[in-house]
C-alpha cells in the first residue's frame, strides 16, 4: 500500500435513487384483477394445448408458446404445496412476524399461487387445506392482495 | 468445441464492507492481477467481458462505471449482467468465435445496497413484489418443498454449513472461516424457516477476473492452462408455483449438456473436485442431485458418508463456497477461479490432490431458476 | 473456427407511447411470435436467447429469468446483455457470437422497453457515478446539446441543417408500419418547437416508445435452408470509449467510439468507401445533429461536410446512401430496442421485406448504436455470405 493510502480516511456519500414506476398490468391481468376487486372471484386461464390451468392467468402458455383464451373460475380453496414461516423483518413485508409464505394449489389450477397465511401457523404444513380470505370490498383496490390472506380450514 | 483455456484468475478477498476501495477500484485491481497472473499485458487483450448489476451498483447502465478500470479502451466490450458463470460463458462464446485473450471480470458491493429490497426487485411486480419476497424467504419455500418431500432435516442441512465453514478456514480469501457444530447452527437466528442465519450466505464485496485464450494464445501463458471442456446453461420456469422446487431440473439438464461436451459419463467418477453455488445450505445436496453425482432426494448422504468433505472422494466446495463468501454476480465466477487454482495445483491448504477434472456451477434468477455448468480439466 | 452467422427473421411490435394492453412479457412475446412467423420457425427451433433492456427504466431485476414465459425460452439458455442505450446492439452483437462460436445453431436475441412505466429522466441521471457526475447530469439532452453547440460552432451548422435530418426521418417514418410517430413534420414545425436546451428543439429529439424487437440469427447451413436472403453478419464492433462524462467533452475530434469502431468494422467487411459501398443505413441517431456529425465520423463524407451532404439529399431515400428508411430513433425510441430496431430495419432491407421502405437492390447495409457515454457499435450485413 502507498503511503498516502495509509493516511487517508475512506469516506462515505449516501443517496437514494427515486425512480417512480407505473406498471401495466395487461388486459389479461387486468380481467384477473378486477375479478378479484369487483366480483370476488379467482380466475384462471387454461392453455387448450397442453391443458395447463395457470393461476395468475397469462397471455400465451410458457410451455407451448400459444396464445390462451379460455378463461375458468377457480374455487378459493386449495393445497399447500409448500411453506415458511417468516421469522425476520424486513420493511417491505405486508403483515407482522411471524407469518408465513405460502404456494397454493388452488383446486381447478395445475400451478400455484404465492401468497400469504397469517393464523393458526402452528397448523401450518404441506397438503393442508386453505380458503382465501378476501378484504371488504371498499379495501379491495384491483391487486393480488385484494385477497387478504389464505386461512388454514 | 475448439480448445480454450482460462490462462489467467484474480480475486480480492471477500469482506462484508472493502471501505477504501470503490467497486471500480476493485476492478481495476482485479483486471491487473488477472494480466499479471497469465503473463500478459493490457494490450494482449482483444475484447472485455464485463459483469454487473445496475440494481447493486445503484446505477443503470452499471457497465459505464468499469470500462476504464477494465482495460476496455479501444476494445471490443460488452456486459452481461447476471451470475459470473453466464458472463463467463459469453466470454467462451467469444473466444471460440474469433477472439485471442478475453478478459471477464465481475464485480459487487453488496455493503453499499440494501439486499433485501434488491433482491425483493426480481419478484414479478404485478404479482409478487408486494407480497415483500425477497432471496432469503423464496430460497426457504424451496428448502421447505425439497426436505418436505426427501424428509431431510434441519440437522442434516446444519452439517453442509459445518463442512462449508469450516473449509473455508484453508481459503485466506474467504468472508467467513468458522468452526461451528450443528448445534450452533441449530441455534442461530431463525429468518424463514427452516433457514436460520447460519443456513444463509452472507452480504459480500468483492471482485474476480478470468482471462480465456484461444488454443494458439496458450503458450504465452505463464502458468499450467486449464481447459475447458464443457459448458452449458438452461432456465426453468419463472413462476415459483409454475416450478417444482424439489427438482432441479434445469440444473439437469444444463449438467447432462455440458458433461455431453465434456466426454463426461460417470460424473462421480470423473470428477474430481466440485465448487458449486450453495447460496444456502440445502442448495448444496439439491444441486448435487441435479449435477447427476446421486439419486434425488439423497444429496445429504453423499456428505454425511463423508463423500464430499475434504477427505473424501470428491470434496465438495474446498474453498468455503458461496456460504463463506457470497459476492453476487462474482461468486459463480469464484467457483471457476477456485476449480482453476485447484487443477493448477495451486490451491494451497484447500488443494484437492491429483485433481485433473474440475466441475463449478453458478445460479441466477429466484430459487435458483438458471444454472450454468463448467467443466473444466488440466489434461488437454 | 468462428461459424459464418445470418440473420434470418425478425419481428417488432407496433411501437407506441403507450401499451396498456399488454404487461411488458407480453409485449416480448408478440414481438417473438413475429419474428418466428417471420422465417417459419417454431419456438422449439431457438436453441439459445439473449434478452435487453435498461433496469432502472422497468425496474425488474433479474430481466433474463423473469422473462422466460414471454421469450418463450422455458427449459433453454437465456442471459441478460444491458449496456444502456447501445443494448439492442450488444444484444444483436451476443446472438452473433453465440452463433459464431459453434455452441448454438439458432439464437433469438430479444430488446424491449416499455418506457411508460417510468419517468426516463429520472431513471437515466443514474447512470452517472453518483459521488462526481450525478449533480450535474441532469439527462441525455443536456449532454447531447453539448454535443451540438460545440459542432455548430466549429463548422458553422445551422438549426435548420439538423431538422432537415428530422424532417427526413419523420417522413420516412410514413412508410413504416411499425414506427411509433407516423405523422409527417415540415421544416417550420421543428424549428418552431419548443426549445429544451440549446440547440435542440422538442422535434429534433427522439420520443418516449413502448416496444420490442426480435431477430433470429443462424448459423450457416441453417440460414440457408431457413431464409431465401438472409442478411450475413460480416462485421461487428463495438467502442465503449468513456466512463467519465468529462473526458469526452473534446468534440472537435467527432465521435470517436463510432470512428474506432465503424473503421474496424470496415476493415472486416473490405470497405473503403463507405458512402458509395453501402446501400442502406440504419443510423442511431437519438436527436437530428447526431444525423450531421455522425455520418462524418462514420466516413459518409469529410469532417465539416455532414449538413451539406444531408442538404444535397445524398440520404434521402433515393440518394446516394438513404438514412433511416425505417424513420430511425427520431421515430421510435424503445431504448432496449431501439438499437437492435437498427440491425433488424438493415436485416429487413437486404432480404427485401421492407415493403414500402424497401430501398431497391441492398447488398450490404450497416446498423449503429449509441448511448451510455457517447458510446458506439457496428454491425455490417450484406446479401452475400462472407
Amino acid at each position: 500500500m502507498n503511503s498516502w493510502e495509509k493516511e487517508v480516511v475512506p469516506l462515505t456519500m449516501k443517496g437514494q435513487i427515486a425512480v417512480p414506476y407505473t406498471w401495466w398490468v395487461g388486459e389479461t391481468g387486468s380481467r384477473f384483477l378486477l375479478a378479484l376487486r369487483d366480483e370476488e372471484k379467482i380466475l384462471g386461464n387454461r392453455c387448450e394445448r397442453c391443458g395447463t390451468t395457470y393461476v395468475p392467468p397469462r397471455k400465451n402458455c410458457g410451455l407451448c408458446f400459444v396464445p390462451i383464451d379460455h378463461w375458468v373460475e377457480l374455487s378459493k380453496e386449495g393445497v399447500v404445496t409448500s411453506h415458511t414461516i417468516v421469522r425476520q423483518k424486513f420493511q417491505l413485508q405486508p403483515a407482522n412476524t411471524p407469518f408465513a409464505y405460502a404456494i397454493i394449489c388452488l383446486d381447478g389450477a395445475d400451478v400455484g399461487l404465492v401468497h400469504l397465511i397469517k393464523d393458526n401457523l402452528e397448523k401450518l404444513k404441506n397438503g393442508i387445506r386453505v380458503r382465501a380470505r378476501f378484504k371488504e370490498k371498499a379495501f379491495r383496490k384491483g391487486d393480488l392482495r385484494d385477497i387478504d390472506c389464505f386461512d388454514i380450514i | 468445441m475448439d480448445k480454450i483455456a482460462i490462462i489467467g484468475v484474480a480475486q480480492t478477498r471477500y469482506e462484508r464492507r472493502k471501505k477504501d476501495k470503490t467497486y471500480y477500484d476493485l476492478v481495476y485491481e482485479m483486471t491487473r492481477d488477472a494480466l499479471v497472473d497469465a503473463g500478459l499485458q493490457i494490450s494482449d487483450i482483444d475484447n472485455v467481458v464485463t459483469i454487473s448489476n445496475d440494481f447493486m451498483d445503484g446505477r443503470t447502465i452499471s457497465s459505464m462505471a468499469v470500462g476504464d478500470a477494465a482495460g476496455a479502451y479501444d476494445k471490443n466490450i460488452s456486459t452481461v449482467e447476471g451470475d459470473g458463470t453466464f458472463g463467463a460463458f459469453y466470454g467462451a462464446m467469444r473466444v471460440l468465435s474469433g477472439f485471442k485473450n478475453t478478459l471477464v471480470v465481475a464485480h459487487a458491493k453488496g455493503s453499499e445496497g440494501d439486499n433485501k429490497i434488491i433482491t425483493n426487485g426480481m419478484f414479478d411486480p404485478i404479482y409478487q413484489r408486494h407480497l415483500g419476497l425477497e432471496s432469503i424467504s423464496s430460497s426457504a419455500l424451496q428448502a421447505n418443498a425439497y426436505m418436505d418431500r426427501y424428509h431431510i432435516s434441519e440437522e442434516d442441512i446444519a452439517l453442509v454449513s459445518v463442512k462449508n465453514h469450516a473449509n473455508a478456514k484453508n481459503n485466506p480469501l474467504a468472508q467467513m472461516p468458522m468452526s461451528l457444530t450443528v448445534d450452533d447452527v441449530m441455534r442461530s437466528n431463525k429468518i424463514a424457516d427452516p433457514l436460520k442465519l447460519l443456513d444463509c450466505s452472507p452480504i459480500s464485496d468483492g471482485a474476480a477476473a478470468i482471462i480465456i485464450a484461444a488454443e494458439d494464445q496458450v503458450e504465452k501463458a505463464k502458468k499450467k492452462p486449464i481447459w475447458i471442456k464443457g459448458v452449458a446453461h438452461c432456465s426453468d420456469n419463472y413462476f415459483l408455483g409454475d416450478r417444482d422446487l424439489a427438482d432441479p431440473r434445469a440444473l439437469r439438464k444444463a449438467a447432462k449438456k455440458a458433461y455431453a461436451m465434456a466426454g463426461i459419463t460417470k460424473p462421480m467418477e470423473e470428477i474430481d473436485v466440485v465448487e458449486l453455488y450453495d447460496a444456502f445450505t440445502y442448495m448444496e445436496p439439491l444441486w448435487l442431485e441435479g449435477l447427476d453425482f446421486c439419486d434425488p432426494g439423497t444429496g445429504i448422504e453423499l456428505l454425511k458418508n463423508g463423500v464430499t468433505t475434504m477427505n473424501g472422494p470428491l470434496p465438495v466446495n474446498p474453498s468455503g463456497g458461496v456460504l463463506s463468501a457470497h459476492v453476487v454476480h462474482v461468486a459463480g465466477l469464484a467457483r471457476i477461479i477456485e476449480s482453476v487454482l485447484q487443477l493448477r495445483g495451486e490451491a494451497g491448504d484447500r488443494q484437492v490432490n491429483g485433481a485433473k477434472t474440475a466441475l463449478a456451477h453458478g445460479i441466477n434468477g429466484p430459487c435458483g431458476q438458471s444454472h450454468c455448468v463448467w467443466v473444466m480439466s488440466n489434461q488437454k | 473456427m468462428a461459424q459464418r452467422v445470418a440473420i434470418v427473421g425478425t419481428g417488432q411490435t407496433d411501437h407506441k407511447s403507450h401499451r396498456p394492453d399488454v404487461s411488458q412479457r407480453e409485449m416480448i412475446q408478440e414481438a417473438v411470435m413475429r419474428a418466428l412467423a417471420d422465417c417459419d420457425l417454431t419456438i422449439k427451433d431457438i436453441d439459445a436467447f439473449v434478452i435487453g433492456n435498461m433496469d432502472h427504466f422497468e425496474s425488474i431485476n433479474y430481466v433474463d429469468t423473469w422473462s422466460v414465459e414471454g421469450a418463450g425460452a422455458i427449459m433453454k439458455p437465456i442471459m441478460k446483455v444491458t449496456t444502456g442505450g447501445t443494448t439492442g446492439s450488444t444484444v444483436a452483437i451476443a446472438a452473433y457470437y453465440h452463433v459464431a462460436s459453434g455452441l448454438f445453431d439458432k439464437v433469438l436475441a430479444i430488446g424491449w422497453e416499455k418506457n411508460s412505466e417510468s419517468d426516463t429522466t429520472a431513471a437515466i441521471i443514474t447512470c452517472s457515478d453518483p459521488i462526481w457526475d450525478r449533480f450535474s447530469y441532469s439527462g441525455a439532452i443536456p449532454s447531447l446539446a453539448t454535443e451540438a453547440s460545440a459542432y455548430m460552432k466549429q463548422y458553422g451548422a445551422t438549426q435548420e441543417d439538423a431538422a432537415r435530418v428530422a424532417v427526413r426521418d419523420r417522413n420516412n417514418a410514413l412508410n413504416n408500419p411499425h414506427a411509433h410517430l407516423r405523422r409527417p413534420i415540415t421544416m417550420e414545425d421543428v424549428m418552431s418547437s419548443p426549445m429544451l436546451a440549446y440547440p435542440i428543439k422538442l422535434l429534433d429529439v427522439c420520443p418516449r416508445t413502448d416496444g420490442a424487437c426480435a431477430v433470429v440469427f443462424a448459423a450457416e447451413n441453417s440460414a440457408k435452408k431457413i431464409c431465401q436472403k438472409p442478411a450475413w453478419v460480416k462485421a461487428c464492433s463495438v467502442r465503449h470509449t468513456y466512463t467519465w462524462f468529462g473526458d469526452s467533452s473534446d468534440y472537435t475530434s467527432g465521435l470517436v467510439s463510432l470512428k474506432r469502431a465503424s473503421q474496424e468494422a470496415y476493415e472486416k467487411a473490405g470497405i473503403r468507401n463507405p458512402a458509395e459501398e453501402l446501400d442502406v443505413a440504419e443510423l442511431y441517431l437519438p436527436y437530428t445533429y447526431a444525423g450531421l456529425k455522425w455520418i462524418e465520423d462514420l466516413g459518409f463524407c469529410r469532417p465539416g461536410e455532414g449538413a451539406q451532404f444531408v442538404a444535397d439529399g445524398h440520404t434521402n431515400m433515393d440518394g446516394k446512401i438513404p438514412v433511416n428508411p425505417s424513420g430511425g430513433v427520431i421515430s421510435t425510441n424503445c431504448i432496449g430496442a431501439t438499437a437492435l430496431l437498427r440491425v433488424a430495419e438493415s436485416a429487413i432491407q437486404i432480404m427485401g421485406k421492407g415493403g414500402n421502405r424497401q430501398v431497391p437492390d441492398v447488398k450490404q447495409a450497416i446498423a449503429t448504436g449509441f448511448g451510455g457515454c457517447f458510446w458506439s457499435d457496428v454491425m455490417i450485413l450484406g446479401a452475400a455470405m462472407p
